[in-house]
């Protein structure tokens, strides 16, 4: 059929159209040398070899991996009672929490940036130039998803219902909230986390604005090696690609996972 | 016998609560509160109190420069230019594509939403690498276009170049939003619209766009808000050599050759401003249109 085949045509152009960047990337990174001729030259993996075998980009991806995951604890264990808390004891508060949260989507990195380098730079907390000040602006990052799945989750097992039912087994409340709804979060949480950090991992304003070379993440090293060879880049992109990808599959399965 | 033990405790459980009251409750979101607050809250407000001149001066003596300064209002019009129209582009591409997106089987279906998901990754820094090595003065794609001689020489270092990569970035964010929202469309009602004798174009034109049109709307105003923020890949691209207003108040904080933190501040603000005005008007608009013209 004329239309069916429209569509098929549509869909397979939309993904050529996003997949471009990505295969051309590839391809990069994998010649020897693609600089005057229509077709690369020669297959290598020499450029990912220097890559992995870079100090500096090591470091950096330690970096990146220390504050994004120091984010999502420090995410976990302040949004976790913050959600059981509304949805107990103030469940009023969750139209205006919802509204709250997505505070930190309405003003751009670069404006609050420009807030918390003249208030965090020097005198009583100076954290301007340190990891730390990226745990706290990351947070603000992950807490709209945080919160919102989290939140979902809650509101599908009753909490009320659950809490009142461990009262009336004896239990207390952060027993019951410990034993009865934080395993009811589980999957709701890790899916959160793994979507948290794939978004985390890819920010690169408050890196280079309120911290830069002096705790150098991934994506400011990427930036900082703009004026190394473009297969070297490449190879760089490529490996961050990768791993990203690989997350947000898993985060993709794991929420298919819940909702069947 | 398990029921009157029951019975008995139930009272002292139902009691348990009162004595404590809300306090857990309150003590829970206390740190949340805190972190909120301190990073995100108290910023925002510094950047509404510091946008007044820090050598003195009345409080709108900032905006009064920006506003008439060529050079400001350069960087107002070249960030309103690149999200309009990369806003557009991936606005439209992403409605042509959902709809075909709903038609086709559906693991082509899935796959395709799974790719569009990871793809939405593919922002900022990274994007900005790739593009230059696929359209840069090099670039794999300028080498394959020169030699057929579509084009002369590329482009990619200049706004056109960045509505480009913006609209990529929006494509994927468009798609995710405006799925779901799809829903509102019932499949009978383009069978029906053929039995009238009504072509695809007639059938989109007077009943699937206007059923959209407050979903379209909105998807617009998150893609052009996403757009004005952005930062990382014009400046990755350009390395600040592009007049946007964002690149502008990072290189009055953060740049290396003089600082004037009052001056972004006030930047920042118009630019809040700017955001605040659009998604009213878009509101406006919309309780307009529904209260029936």
């Amino acid at each position: 059929m004329a239309t069916e085949r429209y569509h098929r045509g549509v869909v397979y152009l939309l993904v050529v159209l996003l997949a471009l960047p990505v295969l051309g990337t590839l391809i990069y990174s994998l010649s020897e040398r693609w600089d005057a001729t229509v077709l690369p030259h020669g297959l290598t993996l020499h450029w990912y070899t220097t890559l992995w075998l870079d100090d500096r980009f090591l470091m950096a991806f330690w970096h990146s991996l220390v504050v994004c995951l120091g984010t999502l604890l420090l995410s976990t264990i302040l949004i976790v009672p913050a959600v059981f808390a509304i949805h107990y004891y103030f469940p009023r508060l969750d139209r205006w929490m919802n509204i709250l949260i997505l505070l930190p989507f309405a003003v751009p990195p670069v404006v609050s940036s420009v807030g918390l380098l003249s208030l965090y730079a020097d005198g009583p907390i100076s954290l301007v130039g340190t990891p730390w000040i990226l745990l706290g602006c990351y947070f603000t990052i992950a807490l709209p998803f945080m919160y919102r799945m989290l939140s979902d989750s809650l509101r599908v097992i009753n909490v009320r219902e659950l809490v009142d039912a461990a009262h009336l087994l004896g239990a207390s409340t952060p027993r019951a909230f410990w034993a009865v709804i934080l395993p009811g979060l589980r999957k709701g949480l890790l899916a959160s986390l793994f979507i948290s950090f794939s978004f985390l991992f890819g920010e690169f304003v408050f890196a280079n604005m309120l911290v830069g070379t002096r705790y150098e993440t991934l994506q400011v090293y990427l930036y900082n090696m703009r004026n190394a060879s473009g297969h070297f880049t490449s190879a760089l992109v490529m490996s961050y690609f990768i791993f990203t990808f690989a997350l947000t599959w898993m985060a993709m399965r794991i929420s298919r996972q819940e909702r069947t | 016998m398990a029921t009157a033990k029951l019975a008995v405790i139930a009272p002292a459980a139902a009691e348990r609560r009162p004595a404590f009251g809300r306090w857990p409750g309150v003590l829970a979101l206390l740190p949340f509160f805190a972190v909120l607050l301190a990073f995100c809250l108290v910023p925002a407000a510094w950047v509404l109190i510091s946008s007044k001149p820090a050598d003195g001066g009345m409080w709108y003596a900032n905006f009064a420069e920006i506003l008439s300064s060529p050079f400001y209002r350069q960087a107002f019009g070249n960030s309103l230019d690149v999200s309009l129209w990369s806003s557009l582009a991936g606005l439209v591409i992403a409605v042509v594509g959902v709809a075909s997106l709903r038609r086709v089987p559906g693991r082509l279906r899935s796959a395709a939403v799974a790719f569009t998901n990871m793809s939405s990754n593919l922002s900022g820094v990274p994007l900005a690498f790739a593009f230059i090595i696929l359209l840069g003065t090099n670039g794999t794609l300028t080498l394959i276009l020169r030699h057929w001689g579509w084009i002369d020489d590329a482009h990619l270092y200049s706004l056109n170049g960045l509505i480009l990569i913006y609209a990529y970035f929006q494509i994927p964010l468009g798609v995710l939003v405006l799925y779901p929202a799809f829903d509102a469309l019932d499949d009978d009602w383009q069978h029906a619209a053929s039995q009238l004798g009504a072509g695809p174009f007639s059938y989109w034109w007077h009943v699937g766009l206007p059923v959209l049109a407050p979903a379209l709307a909105g998807t617009f105003i998150l893609l052009f808000a996403n757009a004005m923020g952005a930062y990382a890949s014009a400046f990755a691209l350009t390395a600040g050599n592009v007049n946007l207003v964002t690149i502008r108040i990072a290189s009055l904080v953060a740049g290396d050759i003089f600082l004037q933190p009052d001056l972004a501040a006030a930047l920042a603000v118009l630019l809040m401003a700017l955001l605040a005005l659009v998604t009213a008007v878009n509101h406006w608009l919309l309780n307009r249109s529904y209260r029936g013209d």
